[in-house]
């Protein structure tokens, strides 16, 4: 059970930041929204979603200075295949108006049916998407 | 800008950054063991999300009782709650992605400063797919509404 003890506190921790950036300033903690945000030429509202990227970036070095350890990061993906999924996301989440933390973290917390509607489709396409690379024809 | 604001927006991406390291979620090949049902299926994620989605129902819960946040005029909260073809094919895209590298937006950006340039490649393609999207929305006879 110790094993899912740093998930959960992780998740918590993730939801405490949703919580302070609504009750704060009144934003949702989407990620996707929060980088989309600075990549509009008319972009006026840029300071605090460069303040809130800062926090996310020194979040893991912090993590590291806490812990004595970095978190884990291994892939398994290949280059070219990289970058067609930092495409796919990219324009995905603009389209689709949020990525997990958005529609997962935020959007299931405040019982929205399209975040609900969201998040039944990207696990849906995630979960088929790890199938056919990992199971699939020729494997 | 407020300051109070820029502080807030620091303190809340800080604690996302700790969370994510915490919670295991920046490992790819973590998020990946969760999305593999016919594998060696890692329920990791599930609690993550468990942890997340329930805090963040209380903040809104709390929102629910109040007129304006601590420190702007406004909650700027999207009022649509309607699924339209937009949202489920962009989500389609994304879960796609996602399940190609198994990285999605938060944990990418934050494993930047690991220094490892697969990361760095694949946060350059992200953004890359974001400017493409408002290349192809800021289009004058194309309308569509903002993002979250």
């Amino acid at each position: 059970m110790t094993a899912f003890l740093a998930p959960l506190a992780g998740g918590v921790l993730i939801g405490a930041s949703a919580v302070l950036l609504l009750l704060a300033n009144g934003r949702i903690a989407g990620i996707s929204g929060i980088v989309g945000g600075l990549l509009a030429p008319t972009a006026r509202d840029w300071a605090w979603r460069v303040a809130f990227l800062a926090g996310l970036l020194a979040g893991p070095v912090l993590f590291h200075l806490l812990s004595g350890h970095w978190p884990q990061v291994r892939i398994g993906a290949s280059w070219p295949m990289l970058v067609t999924a930092g495409l796919l996301v990219g324009f995905g989440t603009r389209l689709g108006s949020g990525c997990t933390s958005g529609h997962g973290v935020c959007g299931l917390g405040r019982l929205s049916p399209r975040s609900f509607a969201a998040v039944a489709t990207f696990m849906a396409t995630a979960i088929v998407t790890v199938f056919l690379v990992r199971h699939g024809v020729g494997r | 800008m407020k300051v109070s604001r820029l502080v807030a927006a620091l303190a809340s991406g800080l604690l996302f950054g700790i969370g994510l390291a915490l919670s295991g979620m920046m490992d790819p090949q973590k998020v990946l063991g969760f999305l593999d049902l016919a594998g060696a299926w890692d329920p990791s994620l599930a609690f993550v999300l468990a942890g997340a989605v329930g805090v963040s129902a209380l903040g809104y819960a709390i929102k629910g009782r109040l007129d304006r946040p601590a420190f702007a005029p406004r909650f700027a909260v999207p009022e649509n709650r309607r699924p339209d073809g937009r949202l489920l094919s962009g989500a389609a895209l994304f879960g796609i992605g996602w399940g190609l590298a198994g990285f999605c937006p938060g944990p990418a950006l934050a494993g930047l400063v690991l220094g490892l340039p697969e990361v760095a490649l694949f946060v350059a393609a992200m953004l890359t797919g974001m400017l493409l999207y408002r290349l192809l929305a800021e289009r004058p006879a194309r309308t569509v509404g903002a993002g979250l």
